[in-house]
């Protein structure tokens, strides 16, 4: 077992993807510290795809379910260098949520683009 | 070509392990290489060698061993999720002054570097989710 840490920032593409809501799973929670862990390595992007989206919503209040609200984390991905967090037009409607219900700001795109973006990245991190 | 396999679901609890081990044998029998097996969320019980399920159930943990010692596999269980669900190692036990330690020998305990690392290293990243 040997990692390369010489590789610094490889020229491949992760897309993370999540699709879990928070809470109920570690999912998200851990799906998150993947993305931290890649954008050291590489250019990531992240799909907050159907009920992924929740994972964004702001002011959270988990105190009830003994959870991390660790949606403030998604804040400080830019800092991490993760500039496009991007979520699906439909998912928000079928939600009956807009960006400004977000914690942070994101790229919408629509369900028919999504393939497209699926199709050049280089790898798929699915949680 | 060379494959790296991520498993998010538990033994038993989700037909993610078993896909990932037949996945794993398939492709080693075609001439593949396997670069890594990376564990994560409920996955990291898939290294627990104190699991005994029934005689006529296939034993998830033998049959990591059994394939990881014949082909030298490198198999990892992410080490926050790991130590979250209590699957150790003695170096852990010892760590977190805990009685008894599970995670089986031909696992190692590690971070997500290595699964960023397998990602970006390996030709296909195939990830058995729940």
């Amino acid at each position: 077992m040997q990692i390369d840490w010489s590789l610094s920032v490889s020229n491949r593409t992760l897309l993370f993807v999540q699709s879990h809501a928070p809470h109920g799973s570690l999912f998200g929670q851990e799906g998150l510290d993947a993305i931290m862990m890649g954008s050291a390595f590489a250019r990531c992007t992240v799909l907050m795809q159907g009920d992924g989206i929740y994972q964004l919503i702001i002011d959270q209040d988990p105190t009830g379910t003994n959870t991390r609200d660790y949606s403030v984390t998604y804040s400080a991905l830019r800092d991490y260098g993760v500039e496009s967090v991007l979520c699906v037009q439909e998912d928000l409607t079928e939600r009956r949520l807009s960006e400004d219900d977000l914690i942070i700001p994101v790229s919408v795109v629509n369900r028919s683009e999504v393939p497209h973006i699926l199709a050049t990245h280089d790898v798929i991190l699915d949680f | 070509m060379r494959f790296a396999i991520s498993v998010h679901g538990g033994p038993y609890t989700s037909q993610s392990s078993h896909s990932a081990l037949n996945f794993a044998h398939a492709l080693l029998a075609e001439g593949h290489e396997l670069y890594r097996v990376f564990f994560y969320h409920d996955g990291v019980y898939n290294g627990s060698s104190i699991m005994a399920p029934p005689q006529d159930e296939l034993d998830l943990y033998s049959e990591w061993r059994a394939l990881a010692q014949e082909h030298h596999l490198d198999l990892v269980v992410c080490i926050a999720s790991a130590l979250r669900r209590g699957v150790i190692d003695r170096t852990e036990a010892d760590r977190y002054d805990k009685a008894a330690s599970n995670l089986g020998d031909v696992f190692t305990i590690s971070g997500l570097g290595q699964l960023i690392d397998a990602a970006l290293n390996a030709d296909r990243l195939v990830t058995f989710r729940v």
